[in-house]
């Protein structure tokens, strides 16, 4: 394709609204394009992932050493509050609803989301409230300080006296994400049941959008739930209810039902998406189908209705009854089996296959890895004998950051790197890649891995001091928590490098099978030409069956080829 | 490949064909948004039989109980006036514009009564906003419901207006259907919420 083409295809990719300009300055405008909102969403998450990322390396050099030297323990208990709730309603959420907004419309041959104009006020939320959260460093008292929970009565503690304090900020905040996430959740609901290409049957839809689906579903059928118990803890802080003040009645244990009924869920709307990526990319750097696909698209279906179920493994000890114990533990040991149904479909793609170790594949290599460490010490957490002993020990914090960093952060990364060229229409440099993959991977083992022997030993989580005989283990950990920082370099050199300079990206720089991939990089503003007809299955690698009837990038493909 | 798989109408199990794209999704969408919103009612309900089942003096001091007869009324008022929307939706359809706004109009009527008469229970109660976990939960739960059928008025409003613009109304109207569901949706919230509250005491 001549260079004059791509000018004309890149200047036409990502048109936002009507009048708003045509250059790099449209990701800062109130554009309606999905892909501009998608990165947007992204953009805007890693800004927050930085931010919440300083403040876990300042609690790491805080345990760095016994005593609590660097830091006082109100600003250690403010670190981890905001450290917890920027890293999940301000970096998860917003990255992989930015990665869902541009991905879905185009895996399932749509040209835009069902509501364009609800998808940009929904982006446009998460900078309100993560400002709201950001103001609440400067004000008297400081922010929230009761942990990302914000479980009662901690959390009704008021000492500044204040009408306007941290804990309020940060239950408004929390509550503008819910009604942001809702918002979302609509959208990708109605877009994916209602606006598939034609012929694109339920199981001829790519697994990533069958997991964003299932994610949405939980949004959808768990926030309302975390909404009421914040609303009624709004309540209590400001207009004197006691519905969570035991000294006058109210029920805390009940609060952290709400909470946990949603928050758990929350989990999978973090988990299933990145399922979703691994789906895709084992395939593609493989070069074989993805194994057993149905089944992985079910257990995605079996795992959303399963994690309504397993809240109250949260509260093993807080005073549940055996009986209620006994069941949750069941449930929750019963989600791993849907969940090894996946692990063991991807062992399968990849097994035997020639494997191609670019960048995203090295990520989602090392995601399984981590993935799996932490599906074996979460089966572990959920015996109930297990749970008690490690309760509130580094041991849970071990485990949920392997799902989180280990797991969510790499499988991010592998989907950023794989769509790059996508996103941007230019390739990324390959050496600093595998650099960034290399650092994150050892960072990764070298931050968390610690935490499992430490919480063994019985070190309390939400400390700023400890006993010196955990010192050499925390030592290893903050170390490993440095490196993780350092890590985040090369990747931003990366990306705003080659997205500037790197070289222009092919429509289909992986030879990899999906709609995305047939029409040129970076999509133009409607996404198709003509809207393809889907006629075979996802992830016909091998197979000389077509995808589609027609070719969606309509003249455009003809001319390459 | 076989000549058959080119076909799209044999493969597809997705009805909607490219030139179906412009669509109208919304009231798809409205729908899932208010399953969505029901949670929260849900919510609210299960944290109003918990704390009633838990706690033992339940009422505050000096309150015997919530007077049932004029929430019944309401509730009678209420209950009709779905039926009433649901005529006037049906002259719609039928193109008598006339017949809709006077249904209409008489919904938005018996929906404000609904609203004046909370108002008159509210202030005629002994126990406050902050009166313990029952208190609470009573002016929470009526409150929010309370606050949807003012919404479901407003909407009303908005929807009569412009059946006087010009031109408009000419045949299936989403706005008029969505706030009809919404209607509907409030209604059958209260009669969970009157049953819960007020029958059982």
């Amino acid at each position: 394709m001549s260079n004059a083409s791509l000018d004309a295809i890149a200047a036409k990719s990502g048109q936002p609204f009507p009048g708003a300009p045509n250059n790099w300055q449209r990701f800062f405008s109130f554009s309606t394009d999905h892909k501009v909102i998608g990165i947007q969403y992204i953009v805007t998450a890693f800004v927050f992932f930085l931010i919440g990322g300083l403040l876990a390396m300042v609690m790491r050099g805080e345990l760095i050493t016994p005593e609590a030297d660097l830091v006082d323990r109100t600003v250690y208990n403010a670190l981890f509050t905001m450290h917890g709730t920027i890293m999940l309603f301000m970096w998860t959420f917003p990255v992989l609803n930015g990665l869902a907004n541009y991905l879905v419309p185009l895996q399932i041959g749509a040209r835009d989301m069902a509501f364009p104009r609800l998808n940009a006020a929904a982006f446009w939320l998460v900078p309100v409230f993560g400002t709201l959260l950001m103001v609440s460093f400067f004000i008297p008292g400081g922010p929230s300080q009761s942990g990302w929970w914000a479980y009662p009565p901690v959390s009704l503690q008021n000492p500044t006296g204040n009408l306007i304090n941290g804990q309020v900020l940060w239950l408004i905040a929390v509550a503008l994400s819910g009604v942001s996430s809702i918002m979302g959740a609509v959208n990708f609901v109605t877009t994916i049941f209602r606006m598939r290409a034609p012929g694109m049957g339920w199981f001829r839809m790519p697994a990533f959008c069958w997991t964003v689906l299932s994610a949405q579903m939980i949004q959808l059928f768990g926030l309302p739930a975390l909404t009421a118990g914040a609303v009624m803890l709004l309540l209590d802080l400001t207009a004197g209810t006691s519905f969570f003040d035991p000294a006058k009645g109210g029920d805390p244990v009940l609060y952290q039902h709400f909470f946990w009924f949603y928050s758990h869920p929350a989990v999978y709307v973090i988990i299933l998406p990145v399922f979703g990526f691994f789906s895709e990319i084992f395939p593609v750097y493989a070069r074989k189908p993805l194994f057993g696909y149905k089944f992985v698209v079910v257990s995605s279906v079996v795992i959303t209705v399963l994690s309504a179920m397993v809240w109250v493994h949260h509260m093993f000890a807080s005073g549940t009854p055996s009986w209620m114990r006994m069941l949750f533990m069941f449930s929750t040991m019963l989600i791993s089996v849907p969940t090894g149904v996946k692990v063991f479909a991807w062992v399968a793609t990849v097994w035997g296959g020639k494997l191609r170790l670019d960048t995203p594949m090295l990520f989602a290599l090392g995601g399984l890895v981590c993935f799996l460490f932490a599906g074996i010490t979460g089966v572990m957490l959920g015996a109930v004998p297990f749970d008690i002993h490690v309760n509130n020990t580094y041991f849970v914090v071990g485990h949920f950051h392997y799902v989180i960093y280990g797991a969510a952060v790499m499988g991010v990364y592998a989907a950023i790197y794989h769509w790059f060229p996508k996103m941007t229409g230019h390739m990324y440099y390959e050496g600093l890649g595998k650099l960034h993959f290399v650092l994150t991977f050892i960072g990764v083992n070298l931050n968390f891995f610690p935490m499992h022997p430490l919480g063994l030993m019985g070190m309390p989580r939400r400390v700023a001091s400890y006993d010196p005989e955990f010192a050499y283990w925390n030592v290893i950990a903050s170390l490993g928590g440095f490196l993780l920082g350092v890590s985040t370099l090369p990747f931003i050199l990366n990306m705003i490098s080659s997205w500037i300079l790197g070289k222009r990206a092919p429509a289909n720089p992986w030879n990899a099978i999906g709609l995305e991939w047939m029409i040129p990089s970076p999509p133009p503003v409607e996404n198709f030409e003509e809207i393809p007809i889907v006629v075979s299955a996802p992830y016909g690698y091998g197979s000389d069956e077509p995808l589609v009837a027609n070719n969606p990038a309509g003249e455009l493909i003809n001319e390459h080829s | 490949m076989s000549t058959a798989n080119l076909d799209p109408t044999l493969n597809t199990h997705s009805p909607h064909a490219a030139e179906h794209e412009e669509e109208d999704h919304r009231m798809f969408g409205f729908i899932v948004f208010l399953l969505s919103e029901s949670v929260i009612f849900l919510s609210f309900f299960v944290g109003y039989t918990v704390y009633k089942t838990n706690i033992t003096d339940w009422l505050p001091a000096g309150v015997e109980g919530l007077e049932v007869r004029e929430p019944l009324i309401n509730t009678i008022v209420l209950v009709s006036s779905s039926f009433v929307i649901y005529f006037a939706e049906r002259f719609l359809h039928k193109e008598n514009l006339w017949g809709f706004r006077a249904f209409w109009l008489l919904t938005m009527a018996m929906g404000s009564f609904f609203l004046y008469g909370q108002a008159v229970e509210w202030m005629g109660l002994p126990f406050g906003f902050t009166d313990g976990v029952f208190g609470g939960t009573f002016y929470l739960l009526t409150g929010f419901h309370g606050l949807h059928v003012m919404t479901g008025v407003l909407l009303q409003g908005i929807m009569l207006g412009r059946s006087f613009l010009p031109n408009n109304y000419a045949g299936g109207e989403f706005g008029v259907a969505a706030t009809s569901l919404f209607w509907h949706f409030v209604d059958v919230i209260w009669i969970i919420l009157f049953l819960l509250i007020y029958v059982w005491q």
